[in-house]
């Protein structure tokens, strides 16, 4: 692959994909240092990984399951739950809006 | 009592025959604390009271009844535990400002285990936040130093926890180890340090970061004590599928063993350029003390070593950007600007590995490579028992070193890596001294290998004692 450079657009893009903001100062930084490191993990390129399978559970755990019952010895009620919070209305969290009308 | 070398193996015996009270222990602890923290800062949080309260009840159980260390093995040891385990009504910031007021109502597994064992907790320690760091100095708050000189990084990411049990703070500091995280701060505090089998110790409560590579250890002075706390914590957890159901060894009851005929593969891969000479030279000379002691060393091949680290930084950053996402500012803490630089490089790093187009060219390849490494350490595991190589290409590196430089700060964790790709076990043991600093040494086995790796240390260990070499607060 040729040598990687991160344009803006890019940057913006993937900022956007991860749901961060990003002042200018930050944009610049990380065009620069993320180009550097997407360089790097490109060489993975050189490796034939024909007929190789890919590794995503790495003892061989398959289909691990448990009965569909509650336990209650380690669910929270919701008193438990809400014991720390500073923010609540009745056995509820309190957040801010998220839809706005 | 002097803290600063004490052993849990000692502290036990001498809880027990009466010769300190928990109560005097825990006092000393936190007396450490305040004569040292403000420089090193290793701790966020500190348990002070609930701590003391708690040491005077087991003074009390132990007065009462003689063989309630049989009930509970580690009555009275002081714990410190990184910021990523989850401690009931105990602040858990996972490093990071965005949760930096978070108390949890829960405890993780393991806590929930060792609590249980009787361990006391001093408090949460500092941390790369979220994990993401090799030398400490991605906290989101001030970067811990290296009680063997303060100029210097304690490694990272379980940087306070680390430092904490280093400077005699507490006698086990918890970890978890994703890439590097227990065994570098363990390699350059002079500690033993374990990063288990994928699977081997739940992560249950554990603040995630890359879910299929997080495993969760621990750091203590010598290695019967952290034998002694992987029996406690070791096992098959209702609550974390992936926790394996293999049988939990007795880890300390074999340590002594002889390891006469024992093969040693040295990966000819590791000892290439860019390795330290004094890092180097320290490793020959450990080697030809576990020659002494019955092992023959061979020439072995890991041949993708070199794509290690790449597949490493496509595979991590990518389950990153998926673990961070549930911090949106609606059920905790504060909203996504607040996440440090770090965080934000590997979110949108993550991101980019994902995203459409890309899946194929960079998640799918690495998870291919990734079972090519796998194999690479399977093939040698034919030939030879365990392998020995570095911890750290380098001395531990000087504050500010590397902070401008992600890339270069990646590649600190080289020798690394490699062992969270396959999901193997690896033991930090010292090396040695160069230049007054800690060198660090790895002992890595197949999957589920951890008693054989702790006999083989625990051998090392007594022939050479650098646990006895404690810090001196260089350059403080």
């Amino acid at each position: 692959m040729a040598k990687k450079n991160l344009t803006r657009e890019d940057i913006l893009h993937i900022a956007k994909l991860g749901n961060l903001t990003l002042n200018e100062k930050e944009i610049e930084l990380f065009k620069k240092q993320l180009s550097s490191v997407i360089d790097y993990i490109n060489k993975l390129q050189e490796v034939n990984t024909d007929k190789v399978e890919p590794s995503s559970q790495i003892t061989g755990l398959t289909d691990v399951l448990r009965e569909d019952k509650v336990d209650d010895k380690r669910t929270l009620t919701p008193d438990q739950a809400l014991a720390n919070t500073k923010s609540k209305e009745g056995s509820l969290f309190k957040v801010k809006a998220i839809l706005t009308e | 009592m002097n803290l600063l070398s004490l052993t849990i193996k000692d502290a036990s015996e001498k809880l027990k025959a009466g010769v300190f009270s928990c109560r005097e222990l825990v006092v000393e602890c936190f007396s450490n604390i305040k004569k040292h923290d403000k420089k090193i800062n290793a701790f966020l949080t500190l348990n002070e009271e609930k701590a003391i309260k708690k040491a005077i009840e087991y003074d009390g159980l132990i007065k009462k009844n003689k063989d309630i260390f049989a009930e509970k093995p580690l009555l009275g040891i002081p714990v410190a535990f990184k910021d990523l385990f989850t401690t009931k009504d105990l602040r858990t910031t996972a490093g990071s400002k965005i949760i930096g007021g978070y108390t949890p109502p829960f405890d993780a597994t393991v806590v929930k285990k060792l609590v249980d064992a009787g361990v006391i907790i001093i408090g949460k320690t500092n941390q790369d936040a979220w994990g993401h760091g090799s030398s400490g100095e991605n906290t989101d708050y001030d970067a811990t130093r290296n009680p063997y000189d303060l100029s210097r990084v304690p490694g990272g990411s379980s940087s306070g926890s680390g430092a904490a049990v280093s400077y005699g703070a507490s006698l086990v500091g918890t970890g978890t180890d994703t890439g590097s995280s227990v065994r570098l701060p363990a390699g350059f505090c002079n500690l033993v340090g374990l990063k288990p089998t994928y699977g081997r110790v739940s992560r249950y409560g554990i603040i995630a970061m890359a879910s299929s590579f997080d495993t969760i250890g621990h750091m203590t002075r010598t290695v019967y004590d952290n034998a002694k706390v992987l029996e406690v914590t070791a096992g098959v957890d209702p609550y974390d599928g992936t926790t394996v159901p293999v049988k939990v060894d007795q880890y300390t009851k074999t340590l002594g063993q002889s390891i006469k005929g024992l093969k040693i593969g040295l990966p000819k891969e590791y000892f290439v350029k860019g390795l330290d000479g004094k890092v180097d030279s320290s490793i020959k000379n450990s080697l030809k003390v576990l020659e002494k002691l019955g092992a023959t060393v061979h020439e072995v091949s890991l041949p993708h070593t070199d794509y290690a680290m790449a597949a490493y930084y496509i595979l991590v950053p990518s389950e990153v950007s998926s673990n961070l996402s549930r911090y949106d500012g609606v059920r905790y803490g504060l909203t996504r600007e607040v996440f440090g630089a770090e965080a934000k490089r590997r979110i949108m790093l993550g991101s980019y590995t994902l995203s459409s187009g890309y899946y194929d060219a960079y998640y799918l390849k690495a998870a291919k490579v990734r079972t090519l490494i796998k194999k690479d350490f399977e093939d040698a595991f034919k030939t030879v028992d365990v392998l020995v190589v570095p911890t750290s290409p380098s001395l531990p590196f000087k504050i500010g070193e590397k902070t401008n430089d992600p890339l270069k700060m990646y590649l600190s964790d080289i020798f690394l890596c490699p062992v969270n790709l396959a999901g193997i076990p690896a033991l930090n043991v010292q090396s040695g001294f160069a230049d007054g600093l800690p060198v660090g040494m790895q002992i890595i086995g197949p999957q589920f290998s951890e008693q054989l790796l702790y006999k083989v240390a625990y051998l090392f260990e007594q022939e050479t004692q650098y646990y006895k070499i404690r810090p001196e607060f260089k350059n403080g």
